[in-house]
């Protein structure tokens, strides 16, 4: 079989460069420890979760913004429901700046999206599933949440707040039904 | 090009006249040879053509009413428009368009009718029912008055449920095409009596490639519909698992796209070079395409699920590997597609480092329309390789830049490819002349400019964090800051672009009706179905390209490879659980 000499060429360039995308991902992930979500977060009873039955499990608790049980930064519990996001649409999330901040998001009814606007933070909400992943905001500021995936008719009205505010002001009660 | 006349010497063959019994010599065409296939042809183009009107329709809609430019239904209903875009372009306009395109290339390369009269009807059937139930479905839930609806986009993600009548004609959409796969390997099992030791015609080595990566990959979605949603919808079992039902999705959600890419490429390997002026470079490579894409297509679908909890990052990054490595073959036709039109527009005169581009027949409709899908493949395909990087991918996962991203793919590769070449093949299929032929020559140019305005904007809208598939992306909350140009301006390309694009559907369906009605048969046509040999050609290259059965026992292997230990975690609890009741209940 006769394979032209430009088409090596091409063939060994293609190559490379397939090499070299997935080198950038293993350094993104290695090297900056860019965050991605797994299965680190568990299964969970989608029907206790739309009861509000938060002491039957152990990976979730009430939503809410709390201190972290090891004192290093915060956990943020998010329940995700047609069309809003509690805590985050009636009040605003708030997290310190600078903290470790570990989100546990999940659904009471059916597949949302948690997206803080323009930003890398980005995760599907599943019912059945929580998604957990950690976040280090380096500044403080306001961020609009958008449910991404399409939930049902009143979807496009399905958003919330995020702020990120000074250690001094923060308040590890606020938001939330606690 | 030595006579003047649009055919030039290259591109014509003397198998193509026939001498009539008065002396003259007519062409024969497509239709001539084969009138039982060209049958089947103008029946799949024609369901395929009347979906992409619909669907195009909708599609302006959406994109008018997304960008605020002119809203006249309610934003609840724009979910319903958005699922009837959705299924009538991305299901029934494809898989229609492809099993016609399948008809016709088997049926060309092979040299033989389809077999059996039976079973095409029974696919033919098949497919139109499954389509009539899934698009009734979906626009009853535009009447109050009629209590079905199926507002669940593309993707019926479950819980939220849809009719039962709408998975049921989903499924039988893939299983009718199911069975036109059959005839087609049944068509080729004839030719092979007869042929016992000739290599597979290309195009036929393309068909059933593409088919088995189809057979492959449509399990998935056979099972989540089949076995787990239709009788969740019947309400014969509880609950399903949210999880297990997206990741069996998605097991058939990317291959899909490789169904409509690869007729696309079927087009541009073996009937661009021809309209190009010359001839194909490599015949061999053009199998080591299409044997990657069979291996490779499947054990990729987790790409689509990166920021999905539930599922092991190792998992996804098997997932990402396969799918880099199946840019190679992508980026193989690209070389290809340029090598063969550089030597066809060399053949025809040009000359320099690229002034040889000025010598390519922009002015015909189907050269113009595949080499300008092919351009904005070209950027498709590096919006992709974002989406493909596990870790980029968060910054613009489910945000407009993925449906500005697949409309250059399959909204341009595919779908501007499959207008083009009807360009060439309708007149070849019907016996009629092109009419309209100066709205056809403009027509790929309209959707060239919509689509660079749409898709552009589009893609700096999820950059922006805009989400895709929302009727209203305007919040009380928060505003969106564009990292390029400005929000209002993208909004604005949008509405032109969807609006040029609608306009260039129509213009594609005007030639098409008027060519229908006004063409006359047996008309002398302006193409040809000759299509030149390869530079080089099949009979160099290893037979092994040839062996149908262990390429597909290696996908079927990488398919396990990949799928086994994250299929096995999800369903060790329990198929059904953890499991969400459906929604609506």
């Amino acid at each position: 079989m006769h394979v032209h000499r430009f088409e090596k060429l091409w063939f060994g360039a293609s190559l490379v460069l397939i090499v070299a995308f997935i080198g950038t991902i293993v350094y993104g992930a290695i090297g900056p420890g860019v965050a991605m979500v797994g299965d680190d977060g568990g299964t969970i009873n989608a029907a206790t979760v739309a009861d509000g039955n938060f002491e039957r499990t152990d990976n979730f608790r009430s939503p809410g913004v709390y201190e972290s049980p090891d004192g290093n930064g915060v956990d943020v519990y998010i329940v995700a429901r047609q069309y809003l996001f509690n805590p985050g649409t009636a009040q605003p999330i708030e997290v310190p700046r600078g903290e470790e901040v570990t989100f546990h998001v999940t659904s009471a009814d059916v597949t949302h999206g948690f997206n803080l606007a323009g930003t890398n933070v980005n995760t599907m909400v599943i019912p059945g599933q929580v998604s957990q992943f950690d976040v280090t905001f380096d500044e403080t500021g306001e961020y609009g949440i958008v449910c991404h995936e399409y939930c049902g008719s009143g979807h496009h009205t399905m958003a919330g707040q995020l702020h990120v505010v000074q250690q001094s002001q923060f308040d590890a009660t606020a938001g939330g039904d606690n | 090009m030595a006579t003047g006349h649009p055919d030039d010497a290259v591109t014509h063959s003397e198998d193509e006249y026939a001498e009539a019994e008065d002396g003259t010599r007519h062409r024969r065409a497509f239709v001539d040879r084969y009138p039982d296939a060209a049958r089947i042809v103008r029946i799949c183009l024609g369901i395929s053509f009347a979906a992409f009107g619909v669907g195009a329709l909708f599609g302006l809609i959406q994109a008018l009413h997304r960008t605020g430019v002119f809203r006249f239904i309610p934003s609840s209903d724009y979910y319903t428009i958005l699922t009837g875009h959705g299924v009538l372009l991305a299901l029934v306009f494809t898989t229609f368009g492809i099993a016609g395109l399948f008809q016709w290339a088997n049926t060309r390369s092979l040299g033989i009718e389809p077999p059996n009269a039976t079973l095409t009807a029974a696919w033919l059937g098949t497919m139109t029912l499954g389509t009539l139930l899934a698009a009734g479905t979906i626009l009853a839930g535009l009447f109050d008055a009629i209590p079905a609806s199926a507002d669940v986009l593309f993707t019926f993600y479950a819980p939220l449920k849809a009719h039962p009548l709408f998975y049921v004609g989903a499924a039988l959409l893939i299983v009718g095409s199911w069975l036109a796969g059959a005839s087609y390997f049944l068509q080729y099992r004839a030719w092979r009596s007869e042929n016992p030791d000739a290599r597979i015609p290309l195009q036929s080595f393309m068909v059933m490639t593409t088919m088995l990566m189809w057979y492959i990959s449509t399990l998935g979605v056979a099972v989540e519909v089949v076995v787990l949603l239709i009788p969740w919808s019947l309400g014969l079992i509880q609950q399903v698992d949210p999880l297990l039902t997206r990741t069996l999705f998605w097991y058939f959600g990317h291959p899909v796209v490789y169904f409509w890419l690869l007729p696309a490429y079927l087009i541009w390997y073996t009937v661009l070079p021809k309209l190009s002026g010359g001839r194909l470079f490599s015949d061999p490579l053009a199998r080591v395409v299409f044997v990657l894409f069979l291996i490779l297509s499947t054990p990729v679908g987790f790409h689509h699920q990166y920021t999905d909890p539930g599922i092991a990052s190792g998992y996804k990054f098997v997932a990402m590997t396969n799918t880099f490595l199946l840019l190679l073959p992508s980026l193989l036709t690209l070389f290809t597609v340029v090598a063969s039109m550089e030597h066809g527009a060399r053949q025809r005169g040009g000359s320099g480092y690229l002034g040889w581009l000025k010598s390519l027949p922009w002015a015909k409709p189907a050269f113009a329309g595949i080499a300008l899908s092919g351009i904005m493949f070209a950027a498709g395909g590096f919006s992709g390789m974002i989406n493909a990087g596990m870790n980029i991918n968060y910054l613009i996962h489910n945000t407009l830049w993925v449906p500005g991203h697949f409309h250059l793919t399959v909204g341009t590769a595919f779908a501007l490819t499959l207008m083009a070449v009807s360009y060439w093949l309708v007149p070849q299929v019907t016996g009629k002349r092109l009419q309209l032929y100066g709205v056809a020559s403009l027509q790929p140019y309209v959707w060239f400019v919509g689509m660079v305005l749409m898709s552009n904007a589009m893609h700096r809208a999820g950059l922006a964090g805009i989400p895709r598939r929302t009727a209203e992306p305007q919040y009380d909350q928060f505003s969106f800051q564009a990292v390029a140009g400005s929000v209002g301006e993208m909004r604005i390309q949008i509405a032109i672009g969807g609006t040029l694009l609608f306009i260039g559907a129509a213009m594609f369906l005007a030639v098409m009706v008027a060519t229908w009605t006004m063409g006359k048969p047996n008309s002398q046509l302006r193409v040809n179905s000759f299509l030149p040999e390869p530079m080089s050609g099949a009979t160099d290259s290893p037979r092994v390209l040839d062996n149908l059965k262990l390429w597909a026992a290696v996908a079927i292997l990488l398919v396990a490879l990949a799928y086994g230990l994250p299929l096995f975690d999800m369903v060790a609890d329990g198929v059904l659980s953890p499991g969400s009741l459906p929604v609506p209940a």
